[in-house]
């Protein structure tokens, strides 16, 4: 027994076009694509103006409501393409909305809950070569990009289902084969066969164990977002402490102009590295001091403003200059943030004391780096790895990183919730394994794996069958 | 020596295959030519005797929708009736009966003589003659030449059969009936890629040795329904069934023997079925179980000999005697007949196009347990299937293949050709994905009209079907119109009927959801008009009572089909494809999958493959189509 996965081509497919990751930007796009397509957007569409009939290829301006309440998410710009005529060859829907990825993930949602199913990856190219929306001499290429990007959906993957987690939904899935098995045994083997059986309730306690821990992870879906979106580090500090080095430190480039002239650093310069997956996006500032330099002492107002939004700020400070009013003023500042005190240039000598930092208003000690020497560096990437996943539950066991894995976490718990009701009730236990076959389906979905003739090898590992 | 007659279509071995496949062909209109080695054992149960069972009861009823002859005969020689899982929903629902052996295979061959067009034969075929890359007839035993445009061989356990008791071993197609040696090897030399698997048979006892009296008894259903639509009455003699059990002593019997048993001492090559192992086989495996059950069921009205199930073994026969009194009931049994196993030759199944015709050799068809697998139901919708495509490619007619949407054939067959087998393949109803929509209930429904066109089935019966349709579709439409409402004498009824009341407008076919409730119960509620058809009304309830996954398994179907018709084209080379394992190219090249639905199926493929084939097929169409 098979079920068919998601290279059907007739279902209605939808994702955020617009890359996720880095600062949220101006516009957000969401593309649909399928003959569900106009459904959707007539769905969840409120048009500013009356439209009749929407036209191919024609901006319309209005609101994207829920698909439930018709609670309005957002102000958008909607555009349908007629097939043949779009990227894809089939009828596409594309929303501008506001760039804020969570902004973003609510109204995929409700495109979701419209009828469309999460793209895989590559998909979209997929179609757009099987409606010849592409040059033959591009399969290859196609083929490629596909393979690849699954590939790289499977690392991220790995890195959002660490360790536990990948483990858990295995298990999960063994347990659900299980339930399959038990209920298979009762349907096919039970009265032919004379095969002594457990009652199918009993299984309701496993089921309703599965629910629950499904529950908790798609809750962690918010904790593990930090995975996919990333965190942002702000480096302040006063002038000349080695902002702009230790930037380049931590990406391994030279990002940032490194001058022993106080002041150099007066744009916003952006660095992004991954560390354990996470992505971190950092932002060097200005070196705060007072200054009669007008556009430095707006930057500096600007650095304030900056490290006021980041997730951690991490204050520089000197240990061959001291403690300066300054610095006690900056860390001061950062009181009630989350702060992590970086003293730089340990391969000089130290010229501060305890008191200092006591006087300063630090409880704790800093940590200590040379940017010349690359002495702490990776001490310093881990406490920042370790800042970011503090507090959120769960951090050693992973998290559920991907809206796509997150659906497919929601239709499984529905399923197992369908058919342990089912079950309890005692009623037909085929629709009962209907149930349990589509709920190992969707967890499928995730790991890529298929339970197949899995089913039958445990129900014969399990009970003695036979004439 | 050529015989002077072509005929159309030859089929070797008349057993559950080859008798659907020679009758389907010659009421078809083919001039068919049907052998067997010896024309006494044409349908024999060699095993046990019974037809249907849970999944194979619907094979039945689908071969009898297509106007296959097993259920009718089933239905005239049946003396003990069974439903299983009653308890259970229709769609799981299987019905299963117990036959006079005898009887059994006397009806067939009746049936089999007095059909036009089919010629019965006695004779060992040797031999396929073939020519270029097509079948051209078959030779037998003695050198004589049978020209045939098409030859469907279902040769059961016949081929290499190898009967194992003990340590004794000997060649037998069956216990007392020649091996089929020569036609096996023939395989081979023209390039088959075979396999050995195993199977077994309990032991007969003699009834009258047997002491009922400690033993439960167990009778038939008092109402059971035919298999046959086309049946009217079923006889009325009833036999009874016995239950009894294995004892420890006769586990003892088994550990402490083991040595003697062809399938611990390494005799025993071929792959037997996990869902039917040995008595030696439950115990080892089974340690923990202390007692194993054992059926006794009558193999005819007229005969002593009772089928011991559960007693199956291959140990030596002074073994076989004290195992089989160490049973509660059997202290004093007499055996007539030995427990054995058998080994024989079988070809893997991939090598088969959707037809069952060979893809090496044209004009060649395998069916039954010749594929790998096991059960006379599974055996006679090969034949049938295999006996319709043979007539339909001799006529130059589009082949008749049902998917796995519309019949548990479907299933099968797909599953043969596809997956291939690595033990003796059984149907069950966890094998059909789309089981819901594929019920014992609906076989007429779902393949009545194929019957019909392929000429199997009379028109006044396709008319009779169609009536029965409209019915059912008048019938949803009128239980969907008619409202009651809650007033207390409404809810009064309802109560009596043990439901609950009702808050709001429902009709009744909502009603009918309800578990508790079935079509009877509504006439309390008066007021429409009843139907008088008990198969209508009894759609009409199940069609309720499944309505949400009745609805969702056909959406799932839809999209099953659509994927079946995205065709591969027949020339894919595989090996230039990039995102392939070298095991999945094998894999693809060996079975040329004629659909991306079919190569989805295929062991082992993953998305990524599915997408590149997916790719390539559509560009190696657009460039043959621009080439020509």
């Amino acid at each position: 027994m098979c079920k068919i996965h998601t290279i059907v081509q007739e279902d209605t497919i939808a994702a955020i076009a617009t890359p996720v990751t880095g600062a949220a930007g101006g516009i957000g796009v969401i593309r649909v694509s399928g003959a569900d397509s106009e459904g959707i957007c007539r769905t969840l569409f409120r048009p500013r103006f009356k439209v009749e009939k929407f036209e191919d290829r024609r901006l319309y301006f209005g609101d994207v409501c829920s698909f439930d309440k018709g609670h309005i998410l957002d102000e958008v710009l909607i555009a349908l393409m007629k097939a043949p005529h779009s990227y894809t060859g089939e009828d596409v829907l594309e929303i501008h909305c506001h760039g804020n990825p969570l902004l973003l993930e609510s109204v995929l949602r409700e495109v979701f809950k419209a009828g469309a199913r999460p793209a895989e990856p590559g998909e979209f190219t997929k179609r757009a070569f099987m409606n010849n929306r592409m040059d033959l001499t591009q399969a290859e290429a196609v083929a490629e990009l596909i393979s690849a990007r699954t590939e790289q959906g499977a690392q991220n993957a790995v890195y959002g289902l660490q360790g536990i987690l990948t483990d858990e939904i295995r298990k999960m899935h063994s347990s659900l084969v299980d339930v399959a098995a038990l209920i298979e045994t009762s349907i096919d083997f039970s009265e032919d066969e004379n095969v002594n059986m457990p009652p199918l309730d009993q299984t309701v306690t496993v089921l309703d164990e599965i629910v629950c821990r499904i529950e908790e992870m798609v809750l962690s879906y918010e904790t593990g977002k930090i995975y996919r979106d990333g965190i942002s580090v702000v480096i302040t500090g006063s002038t000349n402490v080695g902002k702009s080095s230790l930037l380049n430190r931590l990406t391994g480039q030279q990002r940032a102009i490194v001058a022993d002239i106080p002041g150099t650093t007066r744009d916003f310069i952006d660095a992004e590295i991954a560390i354990r997956g996470l992505p971190v996006r950092f932002t060097d500032t200005a070196g705060i001091r007072n200054s009669g330099d007008f556009l430095e002492k707006e930057s500096v107002l600007y650095a304030w403003e900056k490290a006021g939004q980041a997730d951690l700020v991490l204050i520089l400070i000197d240990v061959h200059r001291g403690i300066s009013d300054c610095d006690t003023q900056i860390i001061k500042r950062h009181e009630n943030k989350k702060r992590l005190v970086v003293a730089n240039k340990i391969d000089l000598p130290h010229h501060f004391s305890s008191e200092d930092l006591k006087r300063a208003g630090l409880e704790t000690e800093p940590l200590f780096i040379s940017c010349k020497t690359n002495t702490g560096i990776d001490s310093l990437k881990e406490e920042i790895y370790k800042y970011a996943v503090a507090g959120k539950s769960r951090s050693e066991q992973g998290f559920v990183v991907n809206l796509r894995h997150k659906h497919a976490l929601e239709k499984t718990a529905e399923a197992i919730s369908k058919a342990g009701h089912q079950l309890a009730e005692n009623s037909m236990p085929e629709t009962a394994a209907y149930e349990i076959r589509e709920a190992i389906y969707f967890l499928e979905t995730i790991t890529g794996e298929t339970a197949d003739s899995e089913i039958l090898d445990r129900i014969f590992l399990n009970f003695c069958i036979g004439k | 020596m050529t015989s002077l007659k072509e005929y159309d279509v030859i089929v070797v071995g008349a057993g559950h295959a080859g008798c659907e496949a020679a009758l389907a062909a010659s009421r078809m209109g083919c001039s068919t030519l049907l052998f067997n080695i010896n024309l006494d054992s044409i349908a024999l149960m060699s095993c046990n005797p019974a037809i249907g069972g849970l999944g194979k009861g619907q094979l039945v009823k689908e071969v009898d929708a297509l106007g296959g002859e097993m259920a009718r005969i089933a239905d005239k020689t049946a003396c003990h009736f069974r439903l299983l899982n009653r308890s259970k929903g229709p769609a799981v629902q299987s019905s299963r009966c117990q036959c006079d052996k005898q009887l059994y295979r006397l009806a067939m061959k009746t049936v089999i003589e007095r059909q036009e067009n089919l010629f019965l034969r006695q004779g060992l075929v040797d031999e396929l003659v073939v020519e270029g890359r097509r079948v051209t007839g078959v030779l037998d035993s003695t050198g004589f030449f049978f020209p045939g445009k098409t030859v469907i061989i279902t040769a059961g356990t016949f081929l290499n059969g190898l009967i194992h008791i003990g340590r004794s071993l000997q060649p037998a197609g069956r216990a007392g009936e020649i091996a089929s040696i020569h036609l096996a090897e023939n395989l081979k030399k023209l390039g088959f890629e075979t396999g050995r698997m195993k199977t077994g048979t309990p032991p007969r006892l003699k009834a009258s040795s047997i002491d009922f009296s400690v033993l439960e008894r167990q009778d038939s259903d008092p109402d059971p329904r035919p298999f046959s639509f086309a049946t009217e009455r079923l006889r009325k003699e009833r036999l009874p069934s016995y239950f009894s059990a294995t004892s420890a002593e006769t586990h003892r019997i088994i550990r402490d023997n083991i040595q003697y048993s062809p399938l611990y001492s390494g005799a025993i090559q071929g792959v037997s079925a996990r869902y039917c192992p040995s008595l030696e086989d439950k115990v080892m495996r089974f340690a923990d179980k202390i007692s194993h059950p054992v059926v006794l069921e009558f193999e005819g009205l007229e005969t002593e000999e009772m089928y011991a199930k559960g007693l199956g073994n291959s140990l030596p026969l002074e073994l076989q005697e004290q195992l089989v009194q160490s049973v509660p009931g059997l202290e004093e049994a007499e055996i007539m007949r030995s427990a054995y196993a058998i080994e024989y030759d079988f070809v893997q199944p991939t090598q088969l196009t959707g037809t069952l015709e060979t893809k090496m050799i044209g004009g060649l068809y395998l069916a039954g347990q010749t594929n790998g697998t096991s059960g006379y139901e599974e055996a006679a919708a090969q034949g049938l299937w295999a006996g319709i495509n043979a007539a339909l490619a001799v006529q130059r007619r589009k082949p008749f293949i049902l998917d796995r949407s519309e019949a548990y054939m479907g299933v099968m067959i797909d599953d043969l050709i596809t997956r291939g087998v690595d033990e003796p393949y059984r149907m069950f109803t966890s094998r059909a994905e789309y089981r819901l929509i594929l019920r014992e209930d609906n076989a007429t429904i779902r393949l009545l009209k194929r019957g019909y066109e392929l000429g199997l089935i009379s028109k006044d019966v396709a008319r009779e079907l169609e009536e029965k349709m409209r019915m059912i579709q008048e019938g949803i439409q009128g239980l969907s119109a008619k409202k009651i409402y809650p007033v207390a004498e409404t809810n009064s009824i309802l109560e009596s009927l043990n439901t609950p009341p009702i808050k709001n407008a429902t009709s009744l076919y909502q009603l009918l959801k309800r578990s508790e409730l079935t079509y009877r119960d509504l006439d309390a509620l008066g007021g429409w008009n009843g139907i008088e058809d008990t198969e209508v009304k009894r759609q009409i309830e199940i069609e309720a009572k499944y309505e949400g996954y009745i609805k969702r398994q056909k959406e799932e179907a839809q999209k099953f089909k659509n994927l079946e018709k995205r065709l591969i084209p027949s020339g894919m080379n595989y090996n230039n494809i990039p995102g392939l394992s070298n095991e999945l190219i094998k894999k693809l090249t060996l079975i040329k999958p004629i659909s991306i639905g079919q190569a989805q199926r295929i062991p082992g493929m993953t998305q990524a493959g599915l997408n590149a084939v997916l790719i390539f097929a559509k560009k190696f169409e657009q460039e043959s189509e621009t080439e020509s």
